[in-house]
């Protein structure tokens, strides 16, 4: 059972551990005791999901005893696993690194409930085969982040949370009004089955309509240009935590949802997609690092560079060969552990100097050196330095948008990278390298549980950097098996899709 | 608020609102209705004296905090789920059992778990905005 229902635990188990701590209201200790034992077994979940995807192959269960088309069904293909599980080492992170970071004023606000809703709806959003499963999961996720981000309940988070509530909102409408049309045209919802019924269907305008929509609705959660501004706008105003697991995880979940569904049910192959989404790629690189670059505060700097780093992944889905879209799975991955770690020392830095502000700060390469060390760790792999994990992951996607006949787009992607490194500099030069201006009284030493985080993903960037065959093979197999998605669509409907479909069971 | 007739007839019709709420949970299974409704309807008797008797008596009357009644609820909706696992290998899938006409199942828990996760849900953004003054 444990085994058989392994695409399940992923989604459960936060969701009742939200529930179980949303119980203990009142009680702090119970909330703080069950959220960690829900960490630990989430992640411990993603492993065993990802371990069984690898040996079996795609993994997919229905809900309620209702066969595909008509139930729920949850999918892990090799892709969504690895999503899954390192969704569950940064939530193992944060929470590591929440240990010194979160106040007790926002563990009374409902942090631990919250958290866990939202990895739940992160999880599920990965794992769901259905499209309208997919948009309540969008849902909860917005609803639960909303929570996270007013937490502190300070004016800027309320300021921070109008934006992003009112585009976020926006941007899930639009996504339904797409799923109301898919529905009209296929009539059914779930994504193997969409799968099958589209090509049946031919094109037509409503759904290029719809196609258009669902780009719109994901760009808009992803952060891809000209959608990007309300990222920029929030993310900064949230407490340290809880900007380092949204920015890990929020917005690579419409990354994911473009990859699923312009390989599964829309191709981006001759419909006219590639134009559309090889313009955005570039300029999503573009104007997310030319915003960094006048930023001051390091959390804003970072929240820019978020911008520009899902411009490389869109390439990946824009140049859309099997290498580059490896390379786009590859940079996701790679992505998420290099980001949330900067976040992470941004909180370290603000801890270590008082400030976030970089012009105020200094002189922390003499007074913490494990943290400048610990920095340099993802700020190079961000700028592609080899031998770090974001040179692989810039490698992949440059050389397949040669290689796909997209040689401007790889231009525009190195210059990136240069301008990136210059970002990395600057905070180098601002925060570790030159003298502080004064001492400040509000300074203090980084807390353990900040460093051993920090050090935690710091080493998982270098594994992936050293240690680069595997991921490599494992991100070159998750995009085989996004271009011929047969073995998911078999997993789904049963290796013969029925006429119809047969009914499970019939309700007393 | 302080008027007499309001908060006389506010028991009673606290008392009714809850009685059909539940009613209304219950035919949900068949008929129109159900846990989603009928926690609105009880959340609705919860305002009602909420605004006869001030937010403190509705407070009191719920006893438990309406965020923990939420997680309750859905603790309660997840743990429903899961007897469908042991049998037919399957989340959510349900067990039932029949006497004549009657029959009722596991669907029911769950059900009553979205009634409490709504109730809950309700009660902590309406009880908030009935308070005259949040305290600073």
């Amino acid at each position: 059972m444990l085994l058989a229902q392994a695409v399940l635990w992923p989604v459960a188990i936060p969701l009742a551990t939200a529930a179980l701590a949303a119980c203990c209201w009142q009680r702090l200790a119970a909330q703080r005791a069950i959220s960690a034992a829900g960490v630990l077994l989430m992640f411990a979940a993603t492993l065993l999901l990802l371990w069984q995807v690898r040996a079996e192959g795609v993994q997919a269960v229905q809900f309620g005893g209702w066969a595909a088309p008509f139930g729920v069904s949850f999918v892990a293909d090799r892709f969504s696993a690895a999503m899954a599980a390192i969704t569950g080492l940064m939530a193992f992170a944060t929470w590591l690194f929440g240990q010194a970071d979160i106040r007790r004023r926002e563990e009374r606000a409902g942090f631990h409930p919250l958290f866990h809703g939202m990895l739940a709806g992160v999880n599920g959003a990965f794992l769901t085969g259905d499209i309208f499963n997919l948009y309540v999961w969008f849902e909860v996720m917005l609803i639960t982040a909303m929570g996270l981000l007013v937490i502190g309940r300070t004016r800027a988070q309320l300021d921070g949370v109008l934006k992003y509530a009112v585009l976020n909102l926006f941007s899930t409408l639009i996504f339904l009004m797409a799923v109301a049309l898919l529905y009209g045209v296929a009539g059914t919802l779930n994504m193997a089955d969409l799968a099958v019924v589209l090509p049946q269907a031919g094109p037509s305008l409503t759904l290029t309509i719809s196609a258009l929509l669902l780009l719109c609705g994901f760009g808009i959660k992803a952060g891809y240009f000209p959608l990007f501004f309300w990222l920029p706008a929030s993310y900064h105003t949230a407490s340290i935590t809880v900007a380092a697991i949204f920015a890990g995880l929020l917005t690579k979940v419409g990354v994911y949802a473009c990859f699923r569904v312009f390989t599964l049910i829309f191709t981006v192959e001759g419909s006219g997609l590639r134009e559309i989404l090889a313009v955005m790629a570039a300029c999503t690189m573009l104007f997310g690092v030319f915003g960094a670059a006048v930023q001051w505060d390091v959390r804003r700097i970072l929240s820019f560079h978020i911008v520009s780093q899902i411009g490389y992944m869109l390439l990946g889905l824009a140049v859309a060969t099997p290498a580059a879209l490896a390379g786009g799975i590859f940079y996701i991955i790679h992505h998420i552990v290099v980001k949330a770690n900067l976040f992470l020392l941004a909180g370290a830095i603000h801890r270590a100097s008082g400030t976030f502000d970089l012009r105020q700060s200094g002189g922390l390469m003499r007074r913490s050196p494990l943290l400048a060390a610990l920095f340099l760790v993802p700020a190079l792999s961000l700028g592609g330095i080899p031998p770090l994990s974001g040179f692989w992951a810039k490698f992949m996607v440059i050389d397949a948008s040669f290689r796909g006949g997209q040689g401007w787009l790889a231009a525009v992607a190195l210059v990136t990278g240069i301008l990136t490194l210059y970002s990395m500099t600057k905070i180098w030069m601002e925060a570790f390298w030159k003298d502080p201006l004064m001492p400040r009284p509000t300074a203090r030493a980084v807390p353990a549980p900040m460093l051993a985080a920090i050090a935690l993903l710091a080493a998982v960037t270098v594994a992936i950097g050293l240690q680069a065959e595997p991921f490599v093979a494992y991100a070159q197999s998750a995009a085989q098996a996004l271009v011929d998605p047969s073995d998911y669509i078999a997993a789904v409907l049963g290796a013969v899709p029925a006429e119809g479909g047969a009914m499970a069971e019939p309700r007393p | 608020m302080n008027s007499l007739i309001l908060s006389a007839f506010s028991r009673f019709l606290f008392a009714l609102m809850l009685v059909v709420s539940l009613y209304i949970l219950y035919r949900g299974h068949n008929d129109p209705g159900g846990g989603f409704v009928g926690g609105l309807m009880a959340a609705a008797g919860f305002a009602i004296l909420a605004m006869a008797d001030g937010v403190q008596a509705a407070r009191r009357m719920v006893r438990v905090h309406p965020v923990a009644l939420m997680g309750a609820g859905l603790v309660l909706a997840l743990l429903s789920g899961l007897p469908g696992l042991v049998n037919r290998g399957s989340f959510l899938a349900h067990w039932w059992f029949h006497a004549g006409d009657f029959h009722s199942g596991t669907a029911l828990a769950f059900d009553i778990g979205v009634y409490l996760a709504v109730l809950g849900g309700i009660l902590a953004l309406i009880l908030r905005f009935y308070e005259e003054q949040p305290e600073a």
